[in-house]
């Protein structure tokens, strides 16, 4: 919960300093130091955008190779990720199995490949959730103050009390576990966070010149906060829903080792590794538990440090997020 | 002060209530009726009645809240239907064994990223801190569930240096019950390890630049005064809120490494319960657990208080 960190931030003028986002500025000089020349730092040197560097290059290829093999498995020429081969089980990688098979005889590969849609799914579908709803309700609740700020505030920190895994366990007990009941929950646990997090962003622009200008010359509320807010939440609400995708992948995925996401025989990287682990499958075939942790290991490391990279870029403090 | 804890507090009364009172619905979202669930299709009309009964399920909506809201604040959360164990002592029995999991994996967490952030941050970015930052980095992408099987396949299926299994109480015979707890206890520490260096690291780095470290140091200091009493006291208080932070996933990682180590903790039991949809249980592990999550949170922000009371001023 990243509102608590708010808290230990007792010097709230650095905090704004670190809040800053360039090319939106911080003051008037800012901006019309900007518009002239390129960004200088204290000692005359121009300030190059730091590059990305090769791992963010790499993060984003892992990423859009899973994307990509996950929306296109049933194109690509992969085994049917349910189909037991009776007469090769549990076999090493090799030319006909490239991950090896499973006890029950299945590919390895094809269900990897195939279980990849239920972290994806979970993960981005339960963040636009999150964006759709929390994210509008933050950036009006933020602009506009007032009663509704107090009260939706106030909600989303009750919320936030909640430990999410306890309820997410407890709803999917008595609602019963499918991909659309678990990506509902994320998202709607999200709502809270999305919102605490655009809303403190959108606070912080709400009382800046440029949208007291736009103001003066009779913008519209809902011109202010599409055309002058909106565009300086965006690095913010990018960063934080990257993160924010890659915990929901580690909820779905301890929901599914528990056996409680979506049912087998259906796969997920969650419910395959535990198959991995039970009745001594780590002895016999380790493969089977190995491939699908390596690929969420890679997975939440590139969507982390994507995230990173882009905090970075955008100059977001980190114990802001 | 007074008015920072008691609005705290009072936060945490309402916060409590909104938990029990969707504790209290989780068993009315069940579909149709919750007899059928628990009973099963079969069962005659006149056991599902007596159920409904004693349930009191008959009754209007906001009585049966009271009724359940009394009998749990005198420690009665109802039976197993299984094996009619209370839950209050399926959560007595549980709780040692989580919490001691909870503990272990802390100290062995601050016992790692404290010395590595202060022995780093003297000198950021030379070797050992490119290496140590790439590494916890990476350790943040290691939730519980894939790091337990890989040291179960490595340290005890590979090697046979601890046991895939089992649990024995500590006071049975202390020197087994922490060499049982060794394997669940790291596979929970890894995500920890890494929040709390990353953040004490930053955090060190921003003070040592401070005016007051320049002051110390040129009174002539030693330098392990320096770091511990000067630079490690202001930045304490932020890994104290982050290990409450830290607390949520905490959980989530003891139901993992408890299910998979077949530890007899809460998590196991609240698994077991939803697998054979013993609701009861479930109902009443989720609230305690829930509570106890909110009341750590409250004591966390009431020592904040005392260490630290600039707090209370925001």
């Amino acid at each position: 919960m990243p509102d608590d960190r708010e808290l230990l931030d007792t010097n709230s003028s650095t905090r704004m300093l670190g809040n800053r986002i360039p090319g939106t500025a911080a003051t008037d000089e800012a901006v019309l130091d900007m518009q002239q020349h390129e960004p200088v730092d204290p000692n005359g040197e121009p300030l190059k955008k730091r590059p990305f560097g090769f791992l963010f290059w790499f993060a984003i290829g892992f990423v859009g190779v899973v994307l990509f093999s996950a929306i296109l498995a049933n194109v690509l020429p992969l085994q049917n990720p349910n189909f037991g081969n009776y007469s090769a089980l549990n076999q090493s990688p090799s030319g006909s199995h490239l991950l090896g098979t499973d006890d029950l005889g299945r590919d390895l590969l094809a269900r990897l490949v195939f279980g990849a849609r239920v972290s994806l799914i979970v993960g981005f579908l339960g963040v636009t959730i999150g964006l759709v709803f929390g994210g509008t309700a933050g950036l009006i609740s933020g602009y506009r103050g007032g009663r509704l700020d107090i009260a939706l505030n106030a909600g989303s920190f009750i919320i936030l009390a909640f430990p999410a895994i306890v309820a997410v366990i407890a709803i999917v007990t008595f609602w019963g576990a499918s991909l659309f009941h678990i990506t509902i929950i994320l998202g709607v646990a999200t709502i809270p966070l999305m919102y605490r997090v655009i809303r403190a962003s959108s606070l912080s622009f709400a009382q800046r010149d440029f949208v007291i200008a736009a103001k003066t010359m009779g913008a519209t509320d809902t011109r202010i906060v599409l055309r002058e807010i909106l565009p300086n939440v965006i690095p913010v609400t990018v960063t934080f829903s990257l993160i924010t995708v890659a915990g929901l992948i580690v909820i779905e995925g301890t929901l599914a080792f528990l056996g409680l996401s979506v049912a087998l025989p259906t796969p997920s990287w969650g419910n395959l590794i535990n198959e991995g682990t039970a009745n001594g499958a780590l002895s016999s075939n380790p493969y089977i538990m190995l491939w699908p942790a390596m690929a969420m290991f890679l997975l939440l490391w590139s969507i982390n440090l994507i995230g990173d990279r882009l905090r970075q870029r955008f100059d977001i403090r980190e114990g802001l997020l | 002060m007074a008015k920072y804890l008691i609005r705290r507090f009072l936060q945490l009364l309402v916060v409590s209530f909104v938990i029990s009172v969707l504790v209290f619905m989780l068993v009315h979202l069940l579909p149709g009726d919750p007899t059928t669930q628990i009973l099963g299709a079969n069962d005659t009309a006149a056991n599902r009645a007596i159920l409904l009964k004693q349930l009191g399920l008959n009754l209007p909506l906001w009585h049966q809240y009271t009724i359940w809201l009394n009998a749990a604040f005198h420690g009665n959360l109802g039976t197993s239907y299984l094996n009619h164990e209370s839950v209050t002592h399926i959560l007595a029995t549980g709780a040692p064994v989580s919490i001691e999991l909870i503990l272990l994996s802390q100290i062995l967490a601050f016992a790692v990223a404290i010395p590595l952030a202060l022995v780093v941050s003297r000198k950021p970015n030379r070797a050992l801190d490119n290496i140590s930052t790439t590494t916890t980095f990476g350790l943040l992408a290691l939730p519980p569930f894939v790091v337990a099987p890989i040291l179960v396949a490595v340290f005890a299926v590979g090697l046979g240096w601890f046991p895939a299994t089992g649990y024995v109480p500590f006071n049975q015979s202390p020197a087994t019950n922490l060499h049982d707890m060794v394997l669940p206890a790291v596979a929970i520490t890894a995500g920890s390890i890494a929040v709390y260096f990353r953040l004490l690291r930053s955090d060190l780095i921003s003070t040592l630049q401070q005016d007051f470290i320049t002051m110390a140091r040129s009174k002539g200091l030693s330098n392990r005064r320096i770091m511990w009493r000067h630079a490690f006291r202001p930045s304490s208080f932020s890994l104290l809120a982050a290990a409450g932070i830290n607390i949520g996933s905490l959980i989530a990682g003891t139901f993992v490494v408890e299910a998979l180590f077949a530890m007899p903790g809460i998590g196991y039991a609240l698994v077991q319960a939803v697998e054979q949809r013993d609701y009861l249980v479930v109902q009443g592990i989720s609230l305690v657990v829930a509570i106890a999550f909110v009341v750590i949170q409250f004591i966390i922000d009431f020592i904040f208080t005392i260490v630290d009371p600039r707090v209370v001023r925001e």
